[in-house]
């Protein structure tokens, strides 16, 4: 495999990464929010922030890999899209601020607030949606270059059927990963009454999840018919990922092995994502950038593999270590600690 | 206001975008150290006292940690929004200490949430220390790793530039560049200096207020402590920061000291203005110091600016900048001096109301030295956005929205300002050292 490859390959699996993480994240905050206002806020609160407090933090870093291991190894790209980006980027970081610093505010100051919990509620979707124009862009049509000018076509972004599906999936994945994930916390958390809250969330989501993703297909093939066509030579991946999430759903359903369901939604947007991106290949950016054409010189993409390597062997032990005193203690889990 | 100008507001963007980051991420950097030594102490006296303190100050911090996290998240995403061009040149050779920077901050993050949510959880306290040393360590290679970037910018080292692209690149030469060693010395010091000011001002503010537990005198004698040992390193730095400046980046030193003709036995000028013919006016002038400062010998020669053309001098401005800066740190280790002598001699008492108020003014000054230090060396560098290679114009985006985005973002860091600020005083006035102590069963 070239360095290209394994660039990409690693970036795209920091990118889903921060997708699974973010997702529960962004979910919590809403479900946070929604339930504390229709009442039901005590039943799950406790659960969410068991959860999210410790790990809050470690979210956000997924994104800046993804972020910083992208300009580093197809620099060209810092080009196209930074121009390109100024305005949905620049509100992404200011959702971002907002939505980090006040869960902080909340969590840690010392008032609850209605208030501050609509600003990461509301937020947390909000993010998604906005951080989704990247992956919009990327399939070209968007960007008009010329020379040295790079500017994004706003009409055309926002009639867009496309743009708007992306959108459309981005927000209630999100909203259907949370709540997976949630009930299987709830669950071994041996807390009843917001596992079966959750539970009613995960399955209301799962709908639109996959109607979202259907949209998003129907749609590429007009919107680009090359990259289509060549997710048609991979269809076998998103047929796995629909198996996937069938047996998840069918998981929750029966209130059985809910640990296997969630690794089941893990995996159906990991086929998804991946029969997504390999597809894409070998285009960064339809159609002016491909991971070729972009590629920093061969000095630093190895200095970059064997700094990514050496992170690894630090930050694996660490996660697990996070994961085993958070995730994995069922005396955690259950409030006793 | 100004004529649209992309580059000038690219310009404002970032200064500000920095600015209000550099408060949150120098505590960042500094209060881990100081949470470490309380818990170290608390354990070694086996003084609860010092461990409500570490308690305490990291509640604090979590909130500032918060803020330091999103702006800091802010200004990565800037760089390729503001300064697309430069980064598709620069991203060749800086890429790998953002890389590392961003390991060594996550690796913070998860144990700083281990720690945070552990107080309790382990028979010997020892270990909850132990979580600690990964906290401290990830928040100073960041540090370290950031630093190492803009050093690279004011010294670039580890490529060649053939018709605007880059070849040959080195990236750990780039990394490891002249500017490194005492940019991030002298970072790092006055992260640890600043932070013990901010946390000493507070106690010596709370003993002012009448608050009379010995809990306050430990917190301030701690934190003076670590502030008298840091200004002195942070100052004996400093000097090799001007050495380092006369070899290398001579005519920011010449900007700083407004030091014109190259000349012998050069004199070190403080304060004065400038008249519209470039003489000095007002100002103490120190004879020998500058070259003293910058080779260390009195006779040394200086390079002055008219040795440079003149639309490659930085703004004269940045005069007042390292004034300033300087200025503070020598203050801050006059105090801490007094301190120090106050408490040795047993006769005298250092927590008279005089002193207590200058260690009160310490906090704020130090940040106030922070961003100075900061305004002086990314000023003084200007025109060039990486030094002798592109201009800070050529860096920049061309987009036409950059004016929008910074008012945005001012209304941004003004709502987090506040916000903060008014979480921070809400938490500790609900919640006085008074009442943990005793519902603690503390003394």
């Amino acid at each position: 495999m070239d360095y290209e490859l394994i660039g990409i390959t690693v970036l795209w699996t920091f990118l889903y990464g921060y997708l699974i993480v973010a997702s529960i994240d962004f979910g919590a905050g809403f479900f946070n929010y929604y339930s504390a206002l229709t009442g039901r806020g005590p039943i799950v609160k406790k659960v969410i922030n068991r959860y999210l407090s410790p790990v809050w933090e470690v979210t956000n870093v997924f994104l800046i890999f993804f972020y910083i291991g992208l300009v580093g190894f197809f620099p060209s790209l810092a080009f196209y899209y930074g121009t390109a980006l100024l305005v949905p980027g620049s509100i992404a970081i200011i959702l971002i601020a907002l939505r980090g610093s006040y869960y902080a505010f909340h969590h840690y100051g010392n008032r609850e607030s209605l208030w501050y919990q609509f600003l990461y509620g509301a937020t947390g979707l909000l993010i998604p949606a906005s951080l989704s124009v990247v992956l919009t862009l990327s399939e070209g049509g968007f960007i008009d270059v010329s020379g040295d000018e790079v500017q994004l076509n706003y009409a055309e972004l926002f009639t867009s059927t496309y743009a708007w599906a992306v959108v459309f999936l981005a927000i209630v994945s999100v909203l259907y990963i949370s709540a997976s994930f949630l009930t299987f916390y709830a669950h071994k958390a041996g807390d009843s009454s917001a596992f079966s809250l959750l539970r009613k969330y995960a399955l209301f989501w799962s709908g639109p999840t996959i109607l979202a993703s259907l949209l998003v297909f129907v749609s590429l093939r007009e919107h680009n018919p090359d990259h289509f066509q060549r997710m048609l030579d991979m269809s076998w991946l998103f047929g796995l990922s629909l198996l996937f999430f069938a047996g998840a759903v069918y998981l929750i359903w029966k209130k059985k092995r809910l640990g296997v369901s969630f690794i089941l939604v893990m995996l159906q947007f990991a086929a998804a994502f991946y029969g997504y991106g390999a597809s894409h290949l070998p285009y960064v950016l339809y159609p002016y950038v491909t991971i070729y054409t972009s590629f920093t010189n061969d000095t630093m993409a190895l200095a970059l593999i064997l700094a990514f390597i050496a992170g690894l062997m630090l930050l694996v032990p660490s996660l697990y270590l996070l994961m085993r005193l958070f995730l994995f203690d069922n005396d955690y889990v259950k409030g006793k600690k | 206001m100004f004529e649209y100008d992309p580059v000038l507001y690219s310009r404002i963007l970032t200064g500000l975008t920095l600015a209000f980051h550099t408060i949150f991420s120098t505590l960042g950097v500094g209060v881990p150290l100081l949470i470490a030594l309380a818990e170290w102490i608390g354990i070694r006296r086996n003084d609860d006292h010092y461990h409500l303190l570490a308690r305490r100050w990291a509640r604090g911090y979590i909130i500032t940690v918060a803020v330091g996290v999103v702006t800091g998240t802010a200004i990565a995403l800037q760089l390729s929004l503001l300064w697309p061009n430069f980064m598709q040149v620069a991203g060749q050779t800086i890429s790998l200490p953002l890389f590392l920077e961003t390991f060594a901050f996550f690796f913070e993050a998860i144990f700083l949430g281990i720690y945070l949510y552990t107080w309790d959880r382990f028979k010997k306290k020892i270990y909850h220390l132990l979580l600690l040393i990964p906290v401290a360590l990830g928040a100073t290679l960041s540090g370290f790793f950031i630093t190492t970037v803009n050093a690279f910018m004011n010294a670039p080292l580890g490529f060649t530039m053939e018709n605007g692209v880059l070849k040959g690149v080195n990236p750990l030469l780039a990394m490891f560049n002249p500017a490194t060693p005492t940019k991030m010395a002298h970072v790092l010091s006055s992260a640890y200096l600043t932070s013990a000011c901010v946390l000493a001002a507070i106690a010596a503010f709370m003993i002012l207020r009448g608050r009379e537990h010995v809990y306050y005198k430990k917190a301030l004698r701690l934190s003076m402590t670590v502030a008298f040992v840091c200004a002195i390193s942070t100052a004996v730095i400093g000097d090799l920061s001007g050495k380092y400046l006369a070899e290398y980046q001579p005519e920011k030193l010449a900007a700083a000291e407004w030091h014109f003709e190259t000349a012998e036995e050069a004199s070190l000028i403080l304060g004065g203005i400038l008249d519209e013919n470039n003489e000095v006016k007002y100002a103490l002038e120190i004879p020998y110091a500058l070259s003293i400062l910058a080779h260390g010998t009195p006779d040394a020669e200086v390079t002055g600016l008219e040795e440079f053309p003149e639309e490659e001098w930085p703004p004269l401005v940045v005069h007042y900048f390292f004034d300033l800066m300087v200025g503070i740190g020598m203050f801050l280790a006059l105090v801490s001096f007094v301190f120090m002598v106050m408490k040795w001699r047993k006769k005298s008492n250092e927590l008279n109301r005089v002193l207590l108020w200058l260690i009160v003014s310490t906090g704020p000054l130090a940040m106030l030295a922070i961003e100075a230090g900061w305004f002086f060396t990314e000023e003084g560098r200007q025109p060039w956005i990486l030094r002798g290679y592109m201009t800070t114009a050529e860096g920049a985006t061309t987009s036409g929205y950059v004016d929008i985005m910074l008012y945005l973002f001012i209304a941004l860091y003004a709502v987090l300002a506040v916000s903060a600020a008014a979480v921070l005083r809400r938490t500790f006035k609900a919640n006085p050292a008074e009442r943990e102590l005793e519902k603690l069963g503390m003394k």
